[in-house]
């Protein structure tokens, strides 16, 4: 096994299982941290596909800027363990199966289509996921949903003042 | 450098993480806890789009990716706020109390 298969695989069980442990977590807080092993976990993923850029922004975005402010507001809010949760439990198990049904057909589909899948990254993997190509890309071909993004920011960041700013009754 | 692990791997795992991700949106009923498991499905959906990419030497689905974190940080400062708005006004963040939309 060579060490690109085994760092894949590492990271795959620590995806799911820092996955599975947030969605169960009762206190926001433990869940927080394990959704940011995630990111890390993820982070490493996008190392096995090549994607060096990605892998640096997702530690940068996700597990520094977004998890922050979740953080953040989880401590503004002082909330206490999730007690609600449990009085839908018929539905819970409902929608628990569902999920183990859609995970079985996904399951199904991969032993079926194992054959015909695509086994190896092209020798140009490693140049796509470089900063210097990106940036070409980004800022050429996909100049204009670029600006249209820094709008969209604009928008967020006005609306979130706005409306954390508000109270109903006015 | 030698890669043997089939595209197929990538997408059965973002698969079962977007699963994973959907099973907590329905069952939590904490809105920080659900905004989290959102969070946790989009990125499962990147892992999707940096595979393919990569897979297909096309850097498209790394440029999309790069767009679905900038729609996702917009997202979690506009659904952090509401989170706060709403903490304020009903002193709650469980969503089944907040019925004020409910016809």
């Amino acid at each position: 096994m060579s060490l690109a298969t085994a760092a894949f695989f590492v990271f795959a069980v620590g995806a799911i299982a820092t996955a599975i442990l947030m969605i169960t977590r009762k206190s926001a807080i433990p869940a927080a941290l394990c959704l940011i092993t995630h990111f890390f976990c993820l982070s490493g993923l996008y190392l096995t596909l090549q994607a060096q850029l990605l892998a640096a922004l997702q530690i940068l975005v996700y597990a520094g800027a977004i998890m922050v402010l979740v953080v953040f507001v989880i401590m503004l809010l002082n909330l206490g363990d999730e007690a609600k949760a449990v009085k839908q439990s018929q539905l819970r198990s409902v929608l628990i199966l569902v999920a183990a049904g859609v995970m079985g057909l996904q399951l199904f589909a991969f032993l079926l289509a194992q054959q015909s899948g695509r086994a190896e990254l092209p020798p140009t993997a490693m140049l796509v996921g470089s900063v210097g190509e990106l940036g070409r890309v980004l800022y050429t071909e996909y100049l204009f949903p670029f600006e249209a993004v820094s709008l969209l920011l604009l928008a967020a960041v006005v609306g979130a003042v706005v409306i954390s700013k508000r109270r109903l009754e006015d | 450098m030698p890669q043997t692990i089939p595209l197929d791997y990538y997408l059965l795992l973002s698969g079962a993480l977007f699963t994973i991700g959907a099973v907590g949106v329905l069952t939590r009923r904490n809105a920080i806890m659900m905004f989290m498991c959102i969070e946790l499905m989009l990125n499962s959906v990147n892992l999707t789009l940096v595979a393919f990419s990569s897979y297909l030497g096309d850097s498209a689905g790394q440029i999309f990716v790069f767009f679905v974190m900038t729609v996702a940080a917009a997202e979690a400062a506009v659904g952090l706020a509401i989170i706060l708005a709403l903490f304020r006004n009903k002193q709650t963040v469980y969503v089944d109390e907040v019925n004020l939309m409910r016809w």
